[in-house]
């Protein structure tokens, strides 16, 4: 996925729309957005990030799972499967993103890239809402995706590198 | 100046401000899993060296204890699940890269060898407890010299026991050392809390816990050179331990901002106090004191610096698993 | 006051105040309480039954798409792909709107007050009859001893019309919308005198085309004004200049080429400096002013005293700023855009301002221009037949006209003024119809509004939630949310003409009905069924939409229809063009004001600063709210419910005051905020000013049948700029009502403490 960071207004209806699309638990979200602003009035720098589980590729909390209910599935969305989940919490202290959560009936949840939709061909439900369309999906393996050329043309970063979880999450600048 | 804050709510239970689904429940069992952990160490490794005849609370007693440490830690383990009724999901597989795993599955072996462990001294048992001039007890080791006798397949298994002890106490040390480093590696492996982070935490786990495993043996224990040996064995664990705390401490300090302030917790922040005063102080350098003060001679009950050991130790974990949730990079 | 009921309202709490202590909802899916622990919560695509609809959360009205099952739950609503003003993605509000449907705060039943044993009013639950036989009691009441022009209709939103027409029918056209005087007056009227024509809504700027848009009061980006945000978004694709002038800096002042920090109501004064730059520079479009204009030499000499040196010394805005940023705009045009936002109610002299940027827009040539403002058209519906409606002896037009000559709708607060007990003049105003609209809130300052309340005879209040207002009526009316009801076709005009449908996806729930019902019930009541010649409004739509070639059945299936345009979107190179003005041109020099006393070219006038220690108090908005309509949408609560006051460090130091910290405001006339409110210290505020989002600091609760019901997540959370705002600055020339001028100090303790909330 890719967020394009100069057009976020941060109205929340990614995660509005996650809500409703995914029947997220009331008191609990998926998605959530962080403001960030530096400096001093009148040099002021201000920008929103709508951040979500980032689906990493070297994911501490799938490698944490005693389980083996945390897993990622083909084409690198990571799911919960609820039935094999314990709700022991392991993964929740792993995630550096506090992506994670226990949902009311005892399994944890997060963030699923709405894998129900793509399976169908469509995008997540936050992309696929935002007025602003700054958010992008799309297969990052491929050199020749849309999402593939807008992360090689823009200058972007990730959320906390230093972590080593290598993130899937690309905010373009 | 820098504002970092969220847009939209995020009061997620559990979540906010930072993440703490782990409190008693996992502290207490990790601190029976060390406990456990030193007592069967200790068990085995003299036992291994010979000594059961000159060490018979140390190997033969302890364990007895193991047992019931390892059952109530299990089964805190288990309140503390969010969704128990899968739980049986744990020994479905083996994830080697899972500490959790690990521990699952080590818990489950030490439970049961532990239990294996005196059943299959049920009579030197009897007869220590005789020495000691408890014959309440009598009752139930008589039932369970009967079902050793009088059921075939504990008969058998107890059996197998005793003629392979040797093989089973290097099972079973090995398994203690597991137990006891993989509840530091567990916690360490979680590399989004920088106070968990690093590798000295399994060490210092395994010393914590091999620590009050003395601790308990040299409280209960009958036989005053026994009391002598774990008196020594103690402090220079808890020598050990002090030179790793500090050593932890020292390279948060010189390690990146996230780090500082992991470090900042006990360096002025909200646990300085409880962790150097009354972990430190009081749970480990006073017991120090208190057992060298014992070997020149003045007489200490010992029972004073076991607990305060062992208090020390459960506080260790609280205060651990505590901070470490606390400690978290800002994103 | 001589009525039975002396009226008092119902914000007295029983024992000790629960104040701040938001009931969360219980922790389960709202699906799972319906749905039980299922496997699939998911709707799929081709099980969902689809229903056309025309969002009511706000004023943008996006045509969407409610999802709902085969048990006739609500999933989701989405937006409708042909809609041009949502471009099928709502904004949150919208995709939140199914939260008004579930909420269990609505008003479920009518309601009738009555006079409890102990003495203390209430409400009791009614049936419809019994409601509607009150109401006619009511009206036929004001009717026979003041007449019925003193009944006045308080309306907002699409039930408006509904209430618009029983209103005109019966006889009384004293009626007017927030939307008038407390915002967006002051922009028609500023436009109508330079161009002849308004803007409405959606405004018809070009943003997708444009190279160059100034923010000038439009926090877009905080407002979610849905197309115009999504068009941004295009433009800062496209890397075009965006110049955002505000005290704050706002969301879209972080996106912006250009930031300008402008010190608080001196906006006159820049946009009179740009025009001397821009004339002086001749950036300006000369062949368009030259062949469109009307008095630009008379604008030349009049801008040369306004320099971007002296309006440095206004404004604080550096004068190299100021030049450049002109220069910025001279260069684009006539692809650039002044935006002339919408609530533009502010000091007094809003009309005058908003002249002033209706000026710069002509001046720079982008009126009807591509890149500027297109010529916007709309689908033309015909009303249904009915017989002309009676003239009243006196409207919203007598008692406003004579003194503000660009009243061109009824103005609230002049409805409240012939309300209250003082006024001894023949427009009194007696009785009351609400519908839509808090006027607590919508109509400070908050004293008078309660006090013509008080004066009132009859006041019937027609909502979907127990809002303040409802602890003043003496009926309360629950109406249909949007997603249970039909109402007027959607014919705002846009790039395209189009119509869309809003049609009701599921059964109201409770008792509530849809706001034409009601009227048409009432209407035939009072002997109005000449006007009310059909059953189902639906009969209507349907008959209007067969006369422009178009089906009941075919909306439903499509939504939204789109139209051929029969006129030019924009002006071609050099072409007559009539404007509909005096002169038949664009009045750069208004000889309509000159005519009528107004200053003809705008004048700057200082608005005076905070007196010593105080602070001036800003308003805005949250993208993710539209003040009390979303505030109790558990959706939409959950998203944002905490509201935080803004204070700059440096005056956060002198109070004493930290990061998360409760306070409390004071304004200049010593009253206090009922309820607190979190500090963020932030650097993104001036330091003479606080800025908190509308909407909040609920203390709605009204009895029924001897329990409570309010707004309960709301209630008690932040603080009502409303109750804050004690000075309203009239506009002369509309009558709208600025609201900007107020001044508070922070308290740091709970004055509250020691008495109870009364």
């Amino acid at each position: 996925m890719a967020i394009e960071v100069n057009k976020c207004v941060g109205c929340g209806d990614c995660v509005v729309a996650c809500q409703t699309e995914n029947n997220v638990p009331m008191g609990y979200s998926r998605d959530w957005i962080v403001e960030i602003a530096r400096g001093e009035y009148p040099n002021l720098f201000m920008h929103f990030e709508s951040q979500r589980c980032n689906h990493c590729e070297d994911t501490p909390c799938v490698r944490t799972c005693p389980t083996g209910a945390s897993h990622v599935i083909e084409g690198g969305i990571v799911k919960v499967t609820h039935d094999e989940c314990i709700g022991c919490g392991a993964c929740i202290e792993a995630c550096p993103y506090d992506a994670r959560y226990f949902h009311p009936e005892g399994y944890v949840d997060k963030c699923t890239f709405c894998d129900h939709r793509v399976a169908d061909g469509l995008d997540p439900a936050c992309v696929s809402v935002c007025p602003t369309t700054c958010m992008h999906f799309g297969d990052l393996d491929d050199p020749d995706s849309d999402i593939s050329k807008l992360i090689k043309t823009r200058e972007h970063y990730t959320l906390l590198p230093e972590a080593g979880t290598a993130p899937q999450i690309y905010y373009l600048k | 100046m820098e504002e970092r804050l969220f847009q939209t709510a995020r009061d997620i239970h559990g979540l906010y401000p930072h993440v703490h689904i782990w409190g008693f429940p996992i502290a207490t069992y990790l601190f029976l899993g060390g406990l456990a952990a030193g007592i069967l160490l200790f068990a085995t490794l003299y036992y291994l060296k010979g000594k059961e005849d000159n060490m018979p609370f140390t190997v033969k007693i302890a364990p007895i204890f193991t047992f019931w440490f390892v059952i109530i830690g299990l089964m805190l383990l288990v309140y503390d699940l969010h969704h128990p009724k899968y739980v049986l999901e744990l020994f479905t597989t083996f994830r080697i890269e899972s500490p959790m795993s690990w521990g699952a599955w080590t818990l489950a072996a030490v439970s049961v060898l532990s239990l294996l462990w005196p059943l299959s001294y049920i009579d030197d048992i009897e007869a220590y407890l005789h020495e000691r001039g408890w014959y309440k007890l009598d009752a139930i080791t008589k039932f369970l010299r009967d079902l050793e006798h009088k059921w075939l397949i504990p008969h058998f298994i107890i059996m197998m026991f005793r003629k392979y002890r040797r093989f089973f106490a290097w099972i079973l040390l090995f398994l203690s050392i597991i137990l006891g480093i993989y509840t530091g590696i567990l916690l360490s492996a979680f590399n989004a809390h920088p106070l968990w982070n690093n590798s000295i935490l399994g060490p210092l786990f395994l010393t914590s816990g091999v620590s009050t495993g003395s601790a308990f043996v040299m409280w209960l224990s009958n036989n005053k050179k026994e009391r002598k040996l774990m008196s020594t064995i103690d402090m220079a664990l808890i020598a050990t331990e002090l030179f790793f705390i500090i050593h932890m401490i020292m390279g948060m300090q010189a390690g990146p901002e996230a780090y500082k302030q992991a470090a900042h917790l006990f360096l002025g922040g909200e646990f300085t106090v409880i962790f150097w005063v009354i972990f430190v102080g009081f749970g480990l350098v006073l017991p120090f004191i208190l057992e060298a003060l014992e070997l020149k001679g003045k007489h200490i009950p010992p029972a004073l610096p076991a607990i305060l050991v062992l208090v020390g130790g459960f506080l260790f974990r609280i205060i651990m698993v505590a901070a470490g949730q606390m400690s978290e990079y800002p994103f | 006051m001589n009525s039975k009921l002396s009226r008092r309202d119902f914000i007295k709490i029983s024992g000790t105040a629960t104040v701040g202590l938001a009931m969360t909802p219980p922790l389960t899916s709202m699906m799972g309480a319906i749905f039980g622990e299922e496997k699939t919560p998911h709707l799929l695509e081709n099980e969902a039954i689809k229903t056309p609809t025309v969002c009511e959360v706000c004023f943008w009205n996006c045509a969407g798409w409610t999802y709902t099952d085969k048990e006739g739950k609500i999933h989701k609503v989405i937006g409708n792909d042909i809609d041009p003003h949502s471009n099928g993605r709502l904004c949150p509000r919208g995709t939140g709107g199914l939260g008004m449907y579930y909420d269990e705060d609505r008003l479920k039943k009518p309601l009738i007050r009555v006079q409890g044993k102990d003495g203390k009013q209430e409400f009791k639950e009614a049936t419809w009859e019994e409601a509607f036989d009150v109401i006619v009691k009511g009206m036929k009441d004001i009717e026979k001893k003041y007449g019925k022009e003193s009944m006045a209709l308080l309306f907002h939103g699409k039930t408006g019309p509904h209430f618009e027409h029983l209103f005109k029918a019966w006889g009384s056209q004293t009626m007017g919308e927030p939307a008038g005087a407390q915002c967006l007056i002051t922009r028609e009227a500023g436009f109508i005198a330079t161009y002849g024509a308004g803007l409405a809504s959606p405004e018809p700027t070009d943003v997708r085309n444009t190279d160059c848009l100034v923010l000038i009061g439009n926090h877009i980006g905080e407002n979610m004004h849905n197309g115009h945000v999504q068009e941004v978004s295009q433009l800062i694709d496209k890397g075009g200049t965006i110049i955002t002038v505000d005290p704050r800096f706002s969301t879209m002042a972080a996106h912006s080429t250009k930031w300008l920090p402008i010190k608080p109501s001196t906006d006159l004064a820049l946009l009179l400096a740009w025009m001397n730059v821009i004339i002086n520079e001749g950036l300006y479009d000369k062949d368009y002013v030259a062949q469109y204009t009307y008095g630009f030499d008379l604008l030349r000499d009049h801008v040369q005293k306004y320099t971007p040196e002296w309006a440095e010394s206004v404004t604080t805005i550096p004068a190299g700023d100021i030049y450049e940023t002109a220069r910025m705009m001279g260069g684009a045009s006539p692809r650039v855009i002044i935006h002339p936002g919408r609530h533009t109610a502010w000091y007094g002299d809003d009309t005058q301002r908003t002249r002033a940027i209706a000026i710069l827009n002509a001046i720079l040539g982008s009126w009807g221009r591509e890149g500027g403002f297109y010529f916007p058209e709309k689908v033309k519906l015909p009303k249904e037949a009915h017989p002309p409606f009676p003239k009243p002896k006196w409207s919203w037009k007598t008692i406003s006209r004579d003194k503000h000559k660009l009243a061109i709708m009824g103005i609230t607060n002049e409805i409240i003024d012939h309300a209250l007990p003082e006024y001894k003049g023949p427009y009194k105003v007696k009785g009351m119809f609400i519908t839509a609209t808090n006027p607590i809130q919508s109509i400070p300052p908050e004293d008078k509004v309660k006090r013509a309340l008080q004066n009132q005879d009859f006041i019937v209040v027609v909502d979907t939630m127990p809002s303040e207002i409802t602890g003043y009526a003496d009926v309360v009316l629950p109406e249909a949310t949007y997603l249970e009801r039909l109402d007027h076709l959607r014919t705002a005009h846009h790039r395209q003409p189009n119509i869309a449908l809003r049609y009701p996806a599921v059964k109201p729930r409770w008792e509530s009905k849809p706001g034409w019902w009601i009227a048409r019930e009432i209407g035939i009541r009072l002997g109005l069924k000449d006007f009310y010649e059909w059953e189902d409004f639906e009969e209507v739509l349907d008959w209007q939409l067969k006369q422009v070639g178009s089906s009941m059945e075919e909306m439903k299936r499509v939504g939204v229809k789109l139209f051929p345009r029969k006129t030019p979107m924009y002006l071609k190179d050099g072409e007559e063009y009539w404007f509909n003005t005096n002169t038949g041109k664009i009045e750069l020099f208004s000889t309509d004001f000159a005519e009528w006393g107004y200053d003809p070219m705008p004048v700057y006038k200082d608005h005076g600063d905070a007196p010593a220690g105080f602070l001036r108090l800003i308003y805005g908005r949250l993208p993710m709210h539209t003040f009390g309509r979303t505030l109790n949408n558990p959706y939409l609560w959950e998203l944002k419910n905490e509201p935080a006051l803004w204070v700059n460090p440096k005056v956060a130091k002198l109070y004493g005051i930290e990061n998360g910290q409760e306070v409390w405001l004071k304004n200049v006339k010593g009253k206090v905020s009922s309820f607190g409110i979190k500090v963020r210290v932030t650097e993104r505020i001036r330091h003479d000013s606080v800025f908190l989002p509308h909407g909040f600091g609920n203390k709605g609760r009204i009895f029924v049948n001897g329990k409570v019901e309010e707004m309960s997540r709301t209630y008690g959370r932040g603080i009502s700029d409303s109750e804050m705002v004690y000075k309203i600055e009239k506009d002369p020339v509309t009558g709208g009502t600025g609201m900007r001028n107020n001044f508070v100090t922070i308290l740091t303790e709970n004055p509250h403490k020691k008495e109870e909330l009364s």
